[in-house]
């Protein structure tokens, strides 16, 4: 899932200012699993700036909808009936995508409530961890089901760097080393010569480096 | 027979022990350190690393510090990272070290960004370390270019380098990547600086199991310790194994810098007489002086 955060209060406070009336929205796909922008968070959201806002003498007026999807346009067109021309700006608690769709869709200015982190799980409860690089080309079945790309701080695709040690990658000694951990996978599995090949360079075209890309399912396109 | 121009392989292919330093250099846009360094260990080493960008901090360009080198009739290696370059950046350094003189090339990843003075900066590692080997090697060999396209004329002729690091982790691994970097096309070796020279004996067999030394030249790295602080901050360092026994020898020693010295010569002696080294690689960090003294009293005086 994509896993987001709340960006801190003070910076959204910031970025509605002026605003008397704020549609909050809400996002109920990965944002919530990930107790980012679900519909408790878009509640507690609009409560402290409603709360910040009152101290501050400046009473504001939220109105809180929390979507199916924002990523998704028959789920965004729900929206419609909420953005009345009272409305000063749209909240988004979706994550990058979904404040896009919003942003796309209404004609009024649209502000990201979240940091849009990675593309992860859940590792522990509370703990989110990123698993995959979104290149576009993936690896994994040649590294042991480990992403070097993305857990690799070098997306080195042939082995560890020279700091590397105690299993710990050299930028953080909380992080585990992701190449000593496609080794132990791959020696586990009898697999090390795997580990002798040159990988070859990698084509980062498939990847962000090839600007925006589209994925076309032609069958279930319609006409 | 040597495959290049450079006079590092021809001296290894001779059998010669060959000693090499490092220039690190300036935060700045003078040469005159860089020259007087060269100055200073022209008639002691074979050749001179320049290191790129080291612990990702901008400095002067390698490619550039190269150069100074050469007009002081210095060899350089220029050191060149995956870090901060692309492939087209990366082949177009290539192209232009090689026209300004430059015949020797040690590929490296670099250390990551979060070290530097840019901490914030975006990397690039597009390819890796041995990646850039192979390409080395097929604008050499092949005369393409990492596309495929043709070199129609002067393709780049680079003695090419690579470093190991015997301290880091997975351990037997280390060996298998150095083999993964020869059969990419590295065709000498320099260590990791080496203070635990029973792990590195250990390392050794294994290198020599594989007949690993047979194909590469093996220059062992060394690095004289100024002070106690100094080993103890470098048993901190990701990568690097210095042994408590280093660290008392220097806090006990009454002039520790010429202890430091001691060791050092102590080290390269016993270096030497490991079957599969082919030489030795003096990192005197912030120290390039000291060089020419530790040469002589390893007996290591080249010219």
């Amino acid at each position: 899932m994509i896993v987001a955060e709340g960006k801190p209060l003070e910076e959204v406070y910031q970025m509605i200012a002026g605003a008397r009336k704020v549609l909050v929205v809400g996002c109920g796909g990965c944002v919530t699993v990930c107790l980012a922008g679900g519909e408790k968070e878009t509640g507690i959201l609009a409560a402290a700036l409603r709360m910040k806002r009152q101290l501050a003498g400046e009473p504001l007026e939220t109105v809180e909808v929390t979507l199916t999807r924002q990523c998704d346009p028959e789920y965004v067109d729900q929206l419609e009936r909420f953005v009345t021309d009272d409305v000063d700006c749209i909240l988004s608690l979706g994550c990058g995508v979904g404040v896009q769709f919003l942003a796309e869709r209404y004609p009024k200015p649209v502000f990201p409530a979240l940091n849009t982190k990675f593309a992860g799980g859940t590792v522990a409860h509370g703990q989110w961890e990123e698993r995959c690089g979104l290149c576009g080309d993936c690896v994994l079945h040649r590294t042991g089901g480990i992403c070097p790309v993305i857990r690799c701080a070098k997306s080195l695709m042939n082995g560890p760097c020279g700091g590397s040690q105690d299993g710990k990658c050299e930028v953080n000694k909380e992080t585990p080393c992701a190449w000593q951990l496609i080794y132990d996978r791959l020696k586990l599995l009898g697999r090390l010569d795997q580990l002798l090949q040159v990988e070859p360079v990698k084509d980062w075209s498939k990847a962000k480096d090839g600007g925006p890309r589209k994925v076309l399912k032609e069958e279930v396109m319609l006409p | 027979m040597p495959t290049t121009e450079s006079k590092l392989e021809k001296l290894l292919s001779e059998g010669r022990f060959v000693v090499t330093a490092e220039i690190g250099p300036p935060k700045h846009a003078s040469a005159e350190g860089i020259r007087h360094h060269a100055e200073l260990l022209k008639d002691y080493v074979d050749a001179v690393n320049i290191t790129d960008n080291q612990t990702a901090v901008v400095r002067l360009s390698s490619i550039a510090a190269a150069v100074h080198c050469l007009q002081k009739g210095v060899e350089p290696i220029v050191q060149m990272t995956v870090r901060d370059r692309n492939r087209i950046a990366l082949q177009s350094d290539l192209l232009g070290a090689y026209s300004l003189g430059v015949r020797n090339v040690l590929c490296l990843s670099g250390d990551h960004q979060s070290f530097g003075n840019h901490p914030t900066a975006r990397n690039v590692f597009d390819i890796d370390s041995v990646q850039l080997i192979a390409t080395v090697k097929m604008m050499r060999d092949e005369k393409k270019f990492l596309c495929g396209e043709e070199i129609k004329e002067h393709e780049p002729r680079f003695f090419i380098g690579a470093v190991a690091n015997p301290f880091a982790d997975p351990f037997e691994f280390r060996v298998l990547r150095l083999e993964k970097k020869i059969n990419a096309g590295a065709q000498f070796i320099q260590t990791q600086c080496i203070f635990d020279l029973d792990r590195f004996d250990r390392w050794m067999a294994m290198v020599r199991e594989r007949g690993l030394h047979q194909r590469a030249a093996i220059l062992a790295g060394v690095t004289p310790l100024k002070s106690a602080g100094a080993a103890r901050y470098m048993q901190t360092v990701p990568g690097m194994v210095v042994p408590d026994a280093i660290v008392e020898r220097m806090k006990k020693a009454a002039d520790a810098k010429a202890e430091g010295v001691e060791i050092c010569v102590e080290q390269i002696r016993r270096l030497r007489s490991i079957e599969g080294v082919a030489g030795v690689h003096i990192m005197a960090v912030m120290w390039e002086e000291i060089v020419p003294t530790i040469v002589e009293k390893a007996g290591l005086r080249s010219c």
